[in-house]
């Protein structure tokens, strides 16, 4: 029989229902693996005992003919942003260290409620800032990939869902939460040759998750395939009274509603996101990705987005400054670290305290933040950065008029060795610059795995789709996935 | 404009006032959280995680608090946004768990409305006077900070943290303490007509930010204005501009100017200190609450609130003085505080209802009665009084032996008090405590008879010409019936037998 813990969602959910295997199986399988990969330093915290928890639950509804929910035996991993009720939350950040949560975040609740179990506390980038999993003060985490040719560098896992990417690739958990502000679900997923959806901004209740930046925050499920992917959105997602932004719309059966046939549904290859500097074997999966939907039976058409190449700096502006109010509530006088030098008044306390409790990329964003709504910089900054956000947004709703999804690469270079770029911000910013339009319209789009390159490291595509529509984008995948067959996996070396 | 003036060495001076009111909306829940807001509570027994901005929290706006700011805004004839947005205002300090505190700098809820103020010529307000209002927004209040009670800690107290207030922004107007201190009790007997603010100012219910600046009279230049910030009572607010006025004259007649500050108040020495200048002042760095969503205000909506607005102090003022024929002065008394008038209204109806006439027709009496009887009675039995037996029934049943002559004005008095501290009916009262006037021909004239007999040089003198010595005879009479005669009988036998 197959490893249990090579299984997905779907295939777990279906075995522990036909009762091929208990819950408590899968789970000790996949804490085993947990316990295993200390090496690649995904976890923040595991909690093994949980998802056995969970998982007995299930066994014992199942033995009591109880009807299982759509997440019933599948155990995963808890991105360590979402807060979770005594179990310590840290964003992986030294100022939210030993802070252990009274509440639940509505999503996470969803997810226990749907019958899934929790591994631990996934790793990320600190604060969800970061493309590179470099930024977490409890240490990088490593991808399971290696270049291949016997090379020994350790690759970047993408970011800021880091530990999520690298606990699917590497089979520490069949699914894992993400949560995407402007790429974090979509990279990482290309890095590791996995599959991840952001939904619609406000599908997913934000409400106890750690907030980056409120208008763009927005979470989702990294896993195998699209049908995992599919079934899990399902149990995040749903309008929640607790966040102003929230859907209020009914959560649609997207795995019901799964079909690869793309016949009569259009395609658009944005012209502007051939950029100068995108690798070309980024450029040739991208053809492939072509290729494939006109083989599902769409059509492709050519469309423009013209002011994609203003997207990155105007969410490099209301990204931090929404970032730099957000994090104000980390001062010390509550929760977490504090930091109180011997005779010190408040300001010093401060002081001392977001020195202390910050790294490096969260001091930058919020020094920016600060900077750009500062008195007499507002206008010419976030002002402006608010138009062309309104611009984008337009860019998109002009294209959907001429087609139903749109098709582009995930990133513009496959994964990157640890270290690599951590001395040059703007170039690890510029990773995300397929990624960032579809967070500042609010869109729903996924990462599908596609290929391997010349290294033999996995390579994403992108589907971007209209407003709500994420069961377009989620087919769109599906026709992808059916044709690229991506079957490579990650050699075990840890 | 009034005729305050400061009179400085150079000359007169006057001032510029503009307030800045903080009041509370009144509702059971806080602006963006479920955590209650009444007043007492043990420290931080009333703390939500959305106030204490536990991480992942988020804000839900009150509905109940937006309804109160538009029928407050209704009430000052405002324009009402049917857009309004939330802003963040940044800025660090322990009694503000989030960091910034969510208002609405950029749209708010109200626009432009005005008050009216009285003429009150002994205040010093010559006319009546409109004051524009520029705005109100609705915003959280802050916690609390303790320095008392440790001797090297600051302890923080959230209870009030995140409850609603409205900031009502007035136009330099004003242009005496009078007229601000006019203002501030006229906006809170709004407020309090409406519900929307108790208006309990000892209780921080209502606190004022008071700009002052002052020119030479004539100058239509305005000043730079100082701001006294959490002033929290009419008085104080009106020795705050006084005192800031003062300052701000001698300051520029000694060659200094004006610097635009924020200052406190201490009511002990009675002066205004320099609390942070400009230079040093918050950059708040304000911008739209990614957490909530613009608001827009439904036509149904304002409709409601709207039709949810009780007759207001100036068209109940009006209907006193031109329906009840009833004169400025009680009208404006009987009108300014919610009480007073409810009091009033009760006691009218039954009033009429028991006399069988229109109100109108015994308005004045039932005022009188309301304003200065009635309290003067309750105040000089003091602890005696038991407020439950003070009935509309009772107190009308008083008026009604009163106006038919039964008892007089004193004989009214002692009954109310008995009324008050034992509860008995006032008709019964009055007959079994001999509370009733005399209104038997016979008897008074018995009694007359009896003084003029008495007095024979007195009443020689009074058909001489000397008519003031009828008021010695009503006396004695008065005094031989032992105070019950009928005043008016008396008057009337007395003047017969005297020619």
């Amino acid at each position: 029989m197959t490893n249990i813990t090579d299984l997905g969602v779907a295939a777990i959910r279906a075995g522990v229902a036909q009762g091929d295997f208990t819950a408590r199986e899968v789970a000790e399988g996949f804490n085993a693996n947990v316990a295993a990969a200390s090496a690649l330093n995904a976890f923040i915290v595991t909690t093994p005992e949980k998802a056995l928890e969970a998982a007995d639950k299930v066994d014992a509804d199942r033995a009591a003919g109880k009807p299982l929910g759509s997440m019933a035996g599948v155990p995963i991993g808890m991105k360590d942003l979402f807060a979770t009720h005594g179990v310590q939350t840290t964003a992986a950040s030294h100022i939210l260290e030993g802070f252990i949560p009274q509440y639940e975040s509505t999503v996470s609740s969803n997810l226990w409620a749907a019958g899934a179990g929790m591994l631990g506390k996934l790793n990320l980038d600190q604060f969800a800032m970061g493309s590179s999993n470099e930024t977490s003060y409890f240490g990088n985490v490593i991808s399971p990939w290696k270049r291949s040719g016997g090379s020994n560098a350790q690759m970047s896992p993408g970011g800021s869902s880091g530990g999520s990417s690298t606990a699917v690739a590497a089979r520490l958990a069949p699914a894992a939460t993400g949560t995407d502000t402007g790429g974090s679900i979509r990279q990482p997923a290309a890095f590791t040759g996995i599959t991840g959806i952001k939904p619609t901004y406000g599908r997913c209740s934000r409400w106890g998750v750690v907030a980056f930046a409120s208008s763009l925050d927005q979470a989702g499920p990294m896993a195998h395939d699209v049908r995992d992917c599919a079934i899990m959105l399902g149990a995040m997602a749903g309008f929640d009274p607790k966040d102003s932004t929230s859907l209020d719309l009914p959560v649609p059966d997207w795995e019901a509603g799964l079909d690869g046939n793309l016949k009569g549904k259009k395609v658009g290859i944005p012209r502007e996101y051939r950029m100068e500097g995108t690798d070309p074997e980024i450029l040739k999966s991208w053809e492939d990705g072509i290729a494939w939907l006109k083989d599902a039976g769409a059509e492709v058409v050519d469309i423009s987005l013209p002011h994609t190449k203003y997207a990155l700096p105007a969410y490099y502006i209301i990204a931090p400054a929404e970032a730099s109010s957000n994090l104000a509530r980390y001062d010390g006088v509550r929760y977490g670290l504090r930091d109180l030098p011997e005779g010190s008044g408040l300001q010093d306390m401060y002081a001392a305290t977001r020195a202390a409790g910050f790294g490096d990329e969260v001091k930058r964003r919020v020094l920016i933040g600060t900077y750009v709504l500062s008195a007499g910089f507002y206008d010419a900054y976030y002002t402006q950065a608010q138009k062309v956000r309104a611009l984008v947004a337009q860019d998109f709703e002009n294209a959907f008029k001429e087609c139903d999804v749109i098709l582009a690469p995930t990133t513009p270079t496959a994964s990157f060795g640890l270290g690599e770029k951590t001395d040059d911000p703007l170039a690890m910013y510029l990773n995300d610059v397929f990624a960032v339009p579809a967070s500042l319209a609010g869109l729903p789009a996924m990462s599908v795995p596609c290929g391997v390159n010349s290294e033999g490291l996995p390579l994403g595509l992108q589907i971007v789709g209209k407003a709500f529509d994420e069961q377009g984008v989620l087919n769109a995948g599906l026709a992808i996935e059916e044709r690229a067959r991506f079957t490579a996996k990650p050699e075990k070396w840890w | 404009m009034s005729n305050y003036r400061i009179q400085g060495a150079t000359g007169e001076w006057e001032v510029v006032i503009g307030l800045e009111v903080h009041a509370q909306v009144t509702s059971q829940s806080k602006l963006f959280s479920s955590a209650s807001t009444e007043f007492g509570a043990e420290p931080n027994a009333q703390v939500s995680l959305v106030d204490a901005a536990m991480p992942g929290m988020l804000p839900v706006l009150n509905g109940e608090c937006v309804r109160q700011a538009v029928r407050t805004g209704m009430a000052i004839e405002a324009q009402i946004n049917k857009y309004s947005r939330f802003d963040r205002k940044n800025y660090f300090y322990a009694d503000l768990p989030q960091g910034y505190q969510i208002s609405q700098l950029y749209h708010p809820i109200v626009g432009e409305g005005q008050l009216l103020i009285a003429k009150d010529e002994k205040a010093g307000i010559p006319q009546d006077k409109v004051i524009g209002i520029e705005r109100i927004h609705i915003e959280q209040d802050a916690g609390k900070l303790m320095h008392d009670q440790h001797p090297t800690m600051s302890y923080v107290d959230l209870n009030r943290c995140g409850v609603a207030l409205m900031e009502i922004v007035s136009m330099p107007h004003m242009t005496s303490p009078a007229e601000a201190g006019a203002y501030v009790r006229k906006l809170r007997s709004i407020l309090r007509y409406v519900g929307s603010c108790d208006g309990n100012m000892e209780e921080g219910s209502m606190r004022a930010d008071v700009n002052v600046s002052v020119r030479k009279v004539g100058d239509p230049e305005l000043g730079t204005r100082t701001e006294t910030k959490n002033v929290n009572s009419v008085r104080f607010v009106m020795a705050v501009i006084e005192q800031e006025a003062r300052r701000q004259v001698d300051l520029i007649e000694d060659g200094g100017s004006v610097v635009q500050e924020t200052r406190l108040y201490d009511p002990d020495k009675n002066e205004t200190r320099s609390m942070r200048s400009k230079e040093d002042a918050h950059d708040y760095r304000y911008f739209p609450d990614p957490d909530l969503l613009p608001l827009n205000l439904e036509d149904a909506f304002l409709e409601e609130c709207r039709s949810s607005l009780p007759e207001l102090p100036d068209a109940k003022r009006l209907r006193y003085t031109g329906e009840l024929g009833m004169t400025d002065y009680n009208a404006a008394q009987l009108t300014a505080e919610v009480e007073t008038f409810a009091r009033f209204e009760t006691l009218l109806a039954e009033t009429a209802r028991q006399a069988g006439k229109p109100e109108a027709e015994v308005a004045t009496q039932v005022a009188n009665w309301t304003l200065s009887v009635a309290p003067g009675v309750i105040k000089s039995l003091g602890a005696d009084a038991r407020l439950e037996h003070n009935t509309a029934a009772a107190n009308a049943a008083i008026l009604q032996m009163v106006s038919a002559g039964t008892v007089s004005g004193g004989q009214a008095k002692e009954i109310y008090e008995i009324v008050l501290k034992i509860g008995r009916e006032p008709a019964e009262i009055a007959e079994t405590e001999g509370l009733k006037q005399q209104s038997d021909t016979g008897a008074i004239e018995a009694e007359i008879d009896k003084v003029l007999a008495e007095n024979p040089d007195k009443v020689e003198q009074y058909r001489s010409g000397k008519d003031k010595l009828f008021g010695f005879f009503v006396g004695q009479t008065m005094k031989a019936m032992q105070g019950k005669a009928n005043p008016g009988v008396v008057n009337e036998l007395l003047k017969a037998k005297l020619g």
